[in-house]
């Protein structure tokens, strides 16, 4: 196994051409040749139903899966800021050249220079379809499109639909997706979890899914197979992932072969609501747009009880603005969460348990007045005063950082196809373009990217160029990975133990979000290691699943998620311990500026750590994949 | 601010689409009032399962009111006694200790239960598919500033488009009409410029399809808007019904297809 070649088959050339160059050199599928090829795409978020509907469009015969009742309530639903694309509808000095700079350097310049270049070009098509689609964006009076200001940025570049701007532009490509069903090209198979990856003669043919109404397994092959199955966050137990989110798809791909990459790369978003209690399930992000009109402040003086609104302008520490001028309020996510953390570990945090900053609207609401405000993030007050029970138009807002969303991913190349011909990656699920940290409204758009103008072009020269003979449910390796999940699924429900499956899951979060999280050290990372091991061995002879597997199991449906969260745990903490830096939302406390920010050592570690799984439990393999930059030239990341 | 509450609760149970279903009641203790619903039913399902019993299916998912994957009917209310709130948004500071909770699922023809909680909403996902979009293939759409939309219509849209597809509308009307819902979907487009191509056949076959599931008429009771987390009006059941006499007048029918 160790003819790993990680070439990413980006083009050379000047950056500006190489899509283009890319894409003409591609072969191509004829358009009355697409209907003989069927294409399965799991996950229905924002990449996999854009993936979908395209493909479907094109001709190609499509079969989606997603485990929810409906495609529309992928997790892409609930993003909530915007999207960015480089229109310069401001006038503000943006070009695709410069969102592609920030966001390289927001990664902290452990991304593949030519994938953000490509994405950074899309992003302007991908407002035009949307647009098209009828999704509601904002606008100016005079009936075009309205931006606002992200992190990370200096320009306006954020498109945005209130504070549902993920709903819309899902629900944009639900719909698209819906239309082809209509049209007899696409078959959605809702409510279906996929449990292994099919790999016949060494190409993936494609996937064994149980049907989670009856429990039934089956077998669906097809030409290709593309995963959009999200990020792994959900291994921290508590994020502001829904609460299906898990990485069961990835990390079965992985053990058939796919290279996972940078998976201790993990996004703590700096604004959410803090934790409250040991019964919490999940936890609720407030949009980084808050960011905009909203100040990040803790008393001056530690431990000073005083109510918010009675501490007088002397007594506050806006400290974000205070050591970071230029940008302020609006550093990239990880630069404002670690700062978060670092001044309640210092003792001026606030709120019942001392973890959280203020985020105060005050002044905005006395320079534009409340109902400016209500218009702009009403949703999103209105949230949290429905958690909380405060009501952020007249105290400020405590926030705190929460798990988000996950940069690492399976390994893909240029094409978006991952160490397994014929597995295509797409979206959160893959690696590849948000290096050590992504800026916001950088999501949506990759996972659209990705969906709409990617995969339709790079799917084509796996379809024309390989021999991809016919295959069925008999197929040997068909057989086999149907036996091995019933098998697991099998001696899930037979162990019958004590613990019920939350409370392994509980147990792991706060496990990995205390060693793994924020802030990462040499020995933390190693009895991480050691527990999750210890963890995994009870929960194989301990759990308890009650019900059958024959009918609807949500008990079920957990247990073989927290069981590949714990396989997939002890690789995180691994990543995490080999990257001897600093990046992004990677923070090794033992590399650290005099100021405490992140110091990374290009020199040893400017690559992309990609893992190869190697059966029971041995040692994964680190393979790497250098990163070079030809354009955007590493800097140590300032935001001063 | 916080408290702890005794909770009795008395929940639908049902095995599956063909067996009858039935209340179980079962008692919480030490509910802090800062937790939300479904965290309560989480403490519930904790419980059950520790004591050898199956627990409660319900769907959930985002937690944080935007996906419409919960449900629930909440001692008769859908979603709960709190206007403009999904389930999992509801709080249980809304209780009072000593409380009995009657929790049901969506009860509606067109919704058949799959287990306990959760039911089949599949019949939206069918009536989206016969015109809830604008037919436009990726790769050809113009450049997004050439079509102007008047401010108002966008925020028109988008009050509309801000469904979130739960179900709490057939749930609550007594005649399990989905009129809301499909009103919504229609004056979305029916007030941009990018659905007007489409605008008579989208309604025609939206409506046709509503009626196929089963979904009842409007007799104007108003609950689906007092029942509708994402707040959509029913002033979008009046769009759609002019949409609807619209297009039957202008005579644009459906076309003709496999299905028809």
């Amino acid at each position: 196994m160790s003819d790993i070649n990680l070439t990413s088959k980006a083009p050379g050339g000047p950056m500006a051409l190489r899509w283009t160059t890319h894409k003409n050199a591609m072969k191509l599928v004829a358009p009355n040749n697409r209907r003989k090829f069927e294409i399965i795409v799991v996950g229905t978020g924002l990449a996999g139903a854009s993936a979908a509907a395209s493909l479907a469009e094109m001709g190609y015969q499509v079969k989606a899966f997603c485990f929810q009742d409906s495609p529309r309530r992928a997790h892409s639903i609930a993003a909530q800021g915007g999207i960015n694309a480089a229109k310069n509808y401001c006038n503000d000095g943006d070009s695709i050249d410069r969102l592609f700079v920030d966001t390289i350097k927001g990664g902290d310049y452990r991304a593949r220079e030519a994938n953000v270049y490509r994405l950074a070009e899309i992003s302007v098509k991908i407002i035009d379809h949307c647009v098209a689609q009828g999704v509601p964006f904002a606008r100016e009076y005079g009936g075009l499109l309205a931006n606002r200001s992200f992190g990370g940025a200096q320009v306006s570049r954020t498109f945005y639909a209130r504070g549902q701007t993920g709903q819309q532009l899902l629900l944009g490509a639900y719909g698209a997706l819906e239309r082809q069903v209509d049209s007899g090209r696409l078959r959605m198979f809702p409510r279906r979890e996929m449990l292994d990856l099919v790999v016949a003669d060494g190409v993936a043919r494609g996937i064994v899914t149980r049907n989670l109404i009856t429990g039934e397994f089956e077998v669906h092959t097809g030409h290709a197979v593309l995963l959009a199955t999200g990020g792994y966050g959900n291994v921290f137990f508590l994020s502001t992932n829904a609460k299906g989110c898990n990485v069961t798809a990835s990390w079965r791909a992985h053990r058939r072969g796919a290279l996972f990459a940078n998976p201790c790369f993990t996004q703590i978003h700096p604004t959410c609501v803090p934790v409250k209690g040991s019964y919490q399930s999940k936890l609720t992000l407030m949009s980084e747009s808050l960011r905009n009109d909203g100040r990040v402040w803790v008393p001056k003086n530690p431990g000073d009880k005083r109510r918010p609104e009675d501490i007088p302008e002397s007594d506050r520490d806006y400290y974000l603005e205070r050591r970071y001028p230029s940008y302020g309020n609006l550093v990239p996510r990880d630069v404002a969460s670690r700062a978060a953390k670092l001044m309640c570990d210092q003792g001026f945090g606030v709120g019942p348990s001392g973890l959280a900053v203020y985020l105060d609207f005050r002044d905005a609401i006395k320079r534009d007045g409340e109902s400016t405000i209500r218009a702009k993030y009403g949703n999103l007050f209105h949230m949290y005063r429905k958690i909380t029970d405060d009501d952020p138009y007249h105290v400020p807002m405590m926030i705190y950082p929460a798990v988000h969303y996950t940069m690492g991913g399976l390994w893909v190349d240029y094409n978006l196809e991952s160490t397994i011909p014929g597995l295509f990656v797409l979206g959160e699920a893959n690696f590849s373009d948000h290096g050590a940290n992504r800026l916001g409204a950088s999501a949506l758009m990759q996972g659209l990217a990705d969906g709409y103008f990617v995969i339709p072009y790079t799917v084509a020269p796996h379809l024309a160029g390989r021999k991809l003979p016919d295959i069925n449910a008999d197929h040997p390796a068909c057989r086999e990975a149907l036996e091995s999940a019933e098998a697991r699924v099998k001696k899930l429900l037979s162990i019958n133990g004590e613990r019920t499956v939350d409370s392994f899951h509980r147990e792991l979060g706060l496990l990995v979000w205390d060693k793994c999280g924020m802030a990462r050290n040499d020995a933390g990372l190693r009895q991480a290691r050691q527990r999750i091991q210890e963890l995994r061995e009870e929960f194989w002879s301990n759990v308890r699943v009650p019900g059958s597997g024959g009918s609807f199991n949500q008990s079920l449906e957990k247990a073989g998620r927290v069981a590949d969260f714990l396989e997939f745990a002890e690789l995180m903490v691994r990543d995490a311990l080999e990257r001897r830096e600093s990046c992004g939302g990677h923070f090794r406390e033992e590399f650290q500026t005099e100021d405490n920010e992140a110091k990374r050592d290009d020199d040893t570690y400017g690559y992309a750590a990609a893992w190869q799984f190697q059966g029971g439990n041995k040692d994964e393999i680190l393979h790497k994949e250098p990163l070079e930059f030809e354009v955007a030239k590493p800097t140590q990341r300032s935001y001063k | 601010m916080s408290g702890n509450l005794n909770l009795t609760l008395k929940v639908w149970r049902q095995k599956d689409a063909k067996s009858a279903g039935r209340f179980e009641t079962y008692k919480v203790a030490d509910i802090s009032t800062d937790m939300s619903f479904l965290e309560m039913l989480d403490v519930l399902n904790e419980q059950l399962q520790n004591e050898g019993k199956e627990p409660v299916a319900f769907d959930h998912d985002c937690r944080e009111g935007i996906c419409g994957s919960c449900g629930l009917m909440i001692n008769g209310h859908a979603h709960g006694p709190d206007r403009a709130t999904t389930t999992c948004q509801l709080h249980m500071r809304r209780f009072h200790d000593g409380e009995t909770i009657v929790i049901e699922p969506w009860r509606a023809k067109p919704f058949p239960v799959i287990r306990d909680l959760v039911v089949d909403r599949s019949a939206f996902d069918r009536i989206i598919q016969r015109g809830g979009y604008v037919s436009v293939n990726t790769g050809n759409a113009p450049e997004a500033n050439s079509t102007p939309v008047p401010q108002p219509n966008q925020m028109t849209a988008m009050d509309a488009a801000a469904c979130i597809g739960c179900g709490a509308c057939v749930a609550s009307c007594k005649n399990a009409s989905a009129m809301l819902f499909v009103g919504a979907k229609v004056s979305q487009y029916a007030v941009l410029p990018q659905g007007r191509p489409e605008r008579e056949r989208r309604v025609l076959r939206m409506v046709a399809q509503m009626d196929e599931e089963g979904f009842g008429a409007c007799t104007n009771t108003l609950e689906c808007e007092a029942a509708c987390p994402a707040g959509v009006k029913v002033s979008n059941i009046q769009r759609l019904n002019r949409e609807y006499l619209r297009a039957l007048f202008l005579g644009t029918g459906p076309e003709p297809s496999a299905e028809d």
